[in-house]
């Protein structure tokens, strides 16, 4: 059964989606092949409730065959409507998630998802977590794509270090606060400082 | 081994300039539009709909008018831009049942509710060249149908016969008119019990363009299969069953093309609606079948669904689908090809063979050396055995 | 089950998206001011079939679609998929999809969806006819051996 969505999901897309989707795929790119830099992006008005650069990762990589789970305060009618309109992505459990997007609490117990077979690790899910600010300050990162070490201020540090002992299973990260965006993918070494 | 090759820049630019040039044929002669095509030959258009698996008749002819009439290469092309497009949806099933024929006949039953109608056929032509299609001018005026009941083709255009006047209904005979309605035949032998029903389901179909094809194959997918296979392939193994690899006793129970709507759920709008019409070809077979170990004796049936208007396709289909149900139905595997779903549907797509096909013409240099060595090393070896021997 | 209205509009959404792309221009040349909520985007729909037209579902091939949506500076949102890549058709018919649901639905059912719907079932009826007259009744002779 399905119903016409609210009249406000149905703004705040890609006006030009060829030209706004290669440049933000092109910034996330780099955020997730540089894990730590803060990258800016642009070109999406999500509903209140997401930020500007989760919703830009959201028209940006998923689809109709990506299964997307919302957690927390992001599952409301509004962004489902949105997801519908602009995306089209199926909403599936955490479990069965190729994305999911929600803040670091919404999204636990992040050990139920996806981390991949060890024949295809790429079938693993993409957490979107949703900050009130992203700087470059807190746990160290080291690792691939990291020069010498680089911070960022994540949640927690247990999670992503045994996230990282996984390897090369195991889930990937990006953090979205307004239009910053930055990645933490599963090969990065996180420590406290 | 494949190794990359570089050079030739300036030859390949020339062939391509060639190629263009070649295309275009003689200056002398009108170029042909892509509206020519697609009105003129569209049988060739609705063929590469078929095969490249994408409903776009303006598409389809510009691919021929581009591939020079190689339709096999207007297929690559359809195929090619078909993977450029997003995916928006998926459609509800097609209903033939409500198809607006332009063709409907049964081979079984002369007495069909609804009638039997030829349509644009070619069936009852005389097969002889028709030399005034060769004339400068004015096309040939048509032959009046003797019977009663329509006009020749083509008689409409010049005054609004019709229009006032309804047409005899070729639907809802007995069937309450309204809605366009042409129930299958085979539901006539459905209600006797005589025939094997069709177990209806809404799952979401398997999708051999999403998810590489595994075996075995369930039916859903191997009908993707044999829609988008080739034409030959499809009709050189249908024939093969006709002559005894596989015999599955086919009839045509019924043979329809028409149009129908294609109808999609709209998540901004809350319900489905149709978005527009295609040309279908739908062929449904009636086979004999004396019963199995797990089977009663009945009629089984096979079943084509094509693009466009392609009979000898949707036929071939339904019987190549027959004879890939013999597991199902309890019979023997006699060995024959059109019964081996890995051979049938491994082989059936023309892309595919065409591409591992013609990929032994590029440069196999490295392959071709090691081969030489081999040789030769063989046949040094083989005259020291022969030298020692003596 | 779609409301009555939603019946309404179900019918004249189809009877854009399937209208002639040049016809529609005619019937409606000019369109008013719009915001676009999506540009028209060109995709694909797979068609999907029955296993003996009324069995389990199969992926029959894809058709080119193109999808729009816009809404008027008064509010009402129109959404328009129309088969084929005519991205003007698309957001014509999206625009009228939404001043259908104004005042102005009475004007455009006559000068735009009403004439389009005469021509297509005049079409068809036209079809229909030149099928009419290949209708054909088979007579079985009576053979030999049946004696």
């Amino acid at each position: 059964m399905i119903t016409a969505p609210h009249a406000e999901a149905l703004s705040g897309g890609f006006a030009e989606a060829p030209v706004q989707s290669a440049r933000a795929f092109r910034e996330i790119l780099e955020a997730m092949a540089r894990p730590g830099t803060i990258r800016r992006v642009a070109g999406a008005e999500p509903p209140a409730r997401l930020s500007v650069a989760a919703g830009v990762a959201l028209l940006t990589l998923c689809d109709p065959t990506t299964g997307l789970h919302l957690a927390g305060a992001a599952d409301c009618p509004m962004v489902r409507d949105w997801v519908a309109f602009h995306i089209g992505a199926p909403l599936v459990a955490a479990e069965a998630a190729d994305f999911a997007l929600g803040t670091w609490e919404a999204l636990q117990p992040v050990t139920r998802f996806r981390i991949g077979q060890p024949d295809y690790p790429d079938r693993s899910a993409t957490l979107i977590v949703e900050m009130e600010r992203l700087v470059n300050h807190g746990p160290a990162l080291t690792g691939p794509g990291i020069e010498l070490a680089t911070w960022l201020n994540l949640p927690e540090t247990a999670a992503f270090r045994a996230n990282r002992a996984l390897f090369p299973l195991g889930f990937d990260c990006l953090f979205a606060a307004g239009d910053r965006i930055a990645g933490l993918p599963r090969s990065t070494r996180v420590e406290k400082i | 081994m494949y190794v990359a090759v570089k050079g030739g820049e300036r030859a390949i630019d020339n062939a391509h300039g060639w190629l263009a040039e070649e295309r275009r044929g003689d200056r002398a002669v009108p170029e042909l539009t892509i509206p020519q095509i697609r009105e003129q030959m569209k049988l060739a258009v609705n063929r590469v709909m078929a095969e490249g698996s994408l409903y776009d008749p303006d598409l389809a002819a510009l691919a021929i008018k581009q591939a020079r009439g190689d339709l096999i290469e207007a297929v690559f092309l359809i195929r090619a831009y078909r993977t450029t497009l997003p995916r928006l949806a998926g459609s509800r099933p097609v209903d033939t049942a409500a198809m607006a024929v332009d063709r409907r006949i049964s081979a079984t039953f002369k007495d069909l509710p609804g009638g039997q109608v030829l349509g644009p056929t070619f069936d009852y032509t005389h097969r002889l060249l028709d030399f005034a299609l060769m004339a400068e001018g004015e096309p040939p005026t048509p032959v009046p149908s003797p019977q009663g009941g329509g006009e020749a083709p083509g008689a409409e255009a010049e005054g609004g016969t019709g229009l006032d006047a309804p047409p005899s209904p070729l639907v809802g005979e007995g069937w309450g008119g309204g809605a366009p309605h042409m129930p299958h035949v085979t539901g006539f032998l459905n209600r006797d019990g005589l025939i094997e029903a069709a177990q209806p389901s809404d799952a979401t179909p398997p999708d051999l363009t999403r998810e590489p094809m595994e075996l075995p194959a369930d039916r859903a997918l191997r009908l993707q299969a044999l829609a988008r296979g080739d034409e030959g392939f499809v009709l050189g193994l249908a024939y093969s069953t006709q002559r005894g690899y596989g015999r599955t006793h086919a009839f045509v129970g019924e043979l329809r093309i028409g149009r129908v709507a294609v109808e999609v759920d709209i998540p901004e709008l809350g319900f489905a609606v149709e978005i527009g019409e295609i040309e279908l070809t739908e062929c449904e077979t009636v086979n004999q079948f004396k019963g199995s170990k797990t089977e009663p004796p009945q009629f089984t049936r096979g079943y084509g669904l094509v693009m466009g208007q392609s009979e000898r396709k949707a036929i071939a289909m339904s019987l190549v689908d027959r004879a890939l149900r013999w597991q199902e139905l309890g019979e023997d595997f006699t060995g024959a090809p059109a019964q081996d779903a890995e051979f049938v549907l491994m082989h059936c797509d023309n892309i595919q063979a065409t591409g591992f096909l013609e990929h032994i013409k590029l440069p196999h240099y490295v392959d071709f050396q090691a081969e030489l060595e081999l040789v030769r090393r063989l046949r040094a070896e083989a005259q020291t055995m022969q030298e020692a021997a003596e | 089950m779609p409301s009555p209205d939603a019946e309404a509009r179900r019918a004249w959404i189809a009877t854009l998206a399937k209208a002639p792309p040049a016809r529609l221009a005619e019937l409606m040349p000019e369109l008013p001011p719009h915001d676009v909520l999506r540009s028209p985007e060109i995709g694909a729909v797979m068609v999907r079939g029955r296993t003996g037209g009324t069995g389990a579902a199969f992926n029959l091939g894809e058709m080119t679609v193109t999808r729009c949506s816009v809404r008027l500076p008064a509010g009402p949102v129109g959404h328009a998929w129309v088969q084929g890549r005519d991205k003007a058709h698309a957001r014509r018919a999206a625009v009228i999809d939404a001043l259908m649901q104004t005042d102005a639905a009475q004007d455009l059912t006559a000068r735009v969806i009403a004439p389009l719907q005469a021509e297509a079932a005049a079409h068809r009826a036209a079809r229909a006819e030149k099928a009419a007259g290949t209708k054909v009744e088979f007579f079985t002779m009576v053979r030999g051996e049946d004696k």
